[in-house]
């Protein structure tokens, strides 16, 4: 089955965490992913504070300033696998070196 | 209806169930969907709960279930024009019962990998229990929310939604690797032993299915597949150790017996004796888990009231290595009461004085009964009043408020 494996983070956490460090395990990761299941490497993105929500409603574009989650915790990446089942995307959430610092949501992607 | 019949009936029915959850694991394991294996076997298991008692159990009953359940599904296929999402995968789901009729003592057993799923930990734990006891017992959700307490509409959504997910998260049908068993047996075991209790509270019901018989046989059937794991058996040994009591802890009027003033010459030998067989079986692999340790607990109260031996020391060290574990305020309750028969209500007073501030035990019946117990034994009267009235209040086992009723009586008048 493939997941996408959503990663939530507390921006100010993940800022106070040694950058070199997070880049290196980061590293370490997508190496491991793209040899064990042939994935291709995990996105990170920028600071929520980077965000822009678009919303239409009644033909009109609604663009807004901000993340669409109004969270602590707020989406912060994201990589695709293919495994078997849920136990295996199970233990890759637990190897994503951001899964430290705050939650990973595993989410089946529906197959055409 | 005599007893020999009630006995064949009974017969059947556990081998009707044998089969049932043996082939809805076996059909569910490739597809994870476990409704529609369910489905393909509901009629053919209904009518196996039918006429098996009277007509006999036949020789094969698992390729009887299937070409009955096969019979029915091809009935059901042509009656409705099969949705074409769900063809191939019913087709495959067909093929396998058409292969496994013609050789059915070769279907593997995959029921341990099912009960794994059902208390997979992304299944909300509330559910586990009743998904083991849907798939692996067929029980029904009217029968599963009769124990649970809720309407059978609201259990029947719940079952069907968590079924639902097991299919849509890709929860595997596997038994773990071995860095995760320990955990993910005792999720399993939980489940199994939460409808031992539940089975446990419901004494004087008779309508209600019997829940703890069920769940004694889950508890011997993941023994039979998991022999090696000693906190499997140390659970069955609880299991049977309480329920060797079962006849003593009411008097013939219906009163709650306590465990001190039961009649042991009421315990059922052959369950004690099974009981402490398993525990000793599990201990030789040294204590592991809470299910160990409480069955010995168990096991040092049977040796004390059949033996008269002082064995509260014993159990006073067994409750705290379980604390270590658990780190539970039940655990402390229950040795503040072991305490108490060690050291008398004073020490064991002290003991639960941490738990007056902890809000876990705040609605739990028998932390309120102990202590109203224990007040009383030190002549706290008014103290004593006020905590049996809350054990009172928050107790619905009609004989267990008649003897609280007692106690208040009996404090009012002395």
């Amino acid at each position: 089955m493939r997941y996408m494996m959503l990663i939530h983070n507390d921006d100010e956490a993940l800022a106070a965490v040694p950058q070199q460090e997070l880049y290196a395990d980061w590293g370490a990761f997508n190496e491991a992913l793209a040899k064990a299941t042939g994935a291709t490497p995990g996105m990170r993105l920028k600071p929520a504070s980077a965000a822009t929500t678009v919303r239409m409603q009644d033909g009109k574009t609604d663009v807004l300033d901000g993340p669409y989650a109004d969270t602590r915790e707020q989406l912060a990446g994201y990589f695709v696998i293919d495994v078997p089942s849920l136990d295996e995307a199970i233990a890759w959430a637990q190897r994503c070196p951001s899964s430290k610092y705050g939650a990973i949501e595993i989410r089946p992607i529906v197959e055409q | 209806m005599t007893g020999g019949g009630n006995e064949a009936a009974r017969a059947a029915e556990r081998v009707a169930r044998e089969s049932y959850g043996r082939l809805v694991a076996f059909l569910a394991a490739r597809t994870r969907d476990v409704a529609g294996a369910e489905d393909a076997l509901a009629e053919a298991f209904a009518s196996a709960l039918k006429s098996w008692p009277a007509d006999g159990v036949p020789a094969n009953p698992d390729a009887w279930l299937l070409t009955v359940a096969r019979r029915r599904q091809a009935d059901a296929a042509r009656r409705r024009h099969t949705r074409l999402a769900g063809e191939e995968h019913l087709k495959m789901m067909a093929d396998e019962m058409d292969a496994a009729a013609q050789s059915p003592d070769d279907i593997p057993d995959r029921r341990l990998a099912l009960m794994f799923t059902c208390a997979h930990p992304a299944i909300e734990k509330g559910m586990r229990t009743p998904l083991i006891l849907q798939t692996i017992l067929g029980l029904t959700a009217q029968d599963i929310a009769a124990a649970f307490l809720i309407s059978p509409a609201t259990m029947g959504q719940r079952l069907v939604r968590a079924k639902g997910r097991i299919k849509e998260t890709g929860i595997p049908f596997a038994i773990p690797e071995k860095a995760d068993l320990p955990e993910r047996l005792e999720a399993v075991l939980d489940a199994i032993y939460a409808a031992y209790t539940k089975g446990w509270a419901e004494i004087g019901e008779t309508g209600a299915p019997r829940l703890t018989e069920e769940a004694i046989w889950l508890g011997r059937l993941i023994v039979s597949l998991l022999p090696d794991e000693p906190e499997a058996k140390g659970m069955l040994a609880l299991m049977l150790h309480a329920e060797a009591r079962r006849g003593a802890r009411r008097a013939p009027d219906g009163a709650y017996v306590p465990l001190e003033a039961q009649d042991t010459s009421l315990w059922d030998e052959t369950l004690v004796a099974a009981a402490e067989a398993l525990l000793h079986q599990a201990n030789e692999a040294g204590p592991t888990g809470r299910y160990q340790i409480e069955a010995a607990i168990q096991s040092a109260h049977v040796a004390r009231r059949m033996t008269g031996a002082d064995t509260w020391p014993a159990i006073l060290a067994l409750y705290d290595h379980l604390y270590r574990i658990t780190a539970s305020p039940v655990v402390t309750l229950n040795r503040a009461v072991a305490l108490a028969e060690a050291e008398g209500p004073a020490a064991a007073l002290a003991a639960i004085e941490p738990l007056a501030a902890d809000k876990r035990v705040a609605d739990y019946q028998p932390y309120w009964a102990a202590r109203g117990h224990l007040l009383a034994e030190v002549g706290k009267g008014a103290e004593a009043y006020e905590a049996l009235t809350v054990a009172l209040g928050l107790s619905a086992d009609p004989a267990v408020r008649r003897y609280l009723q007692g106690r208040l009586a009996t404090l009012q008048n002395g």
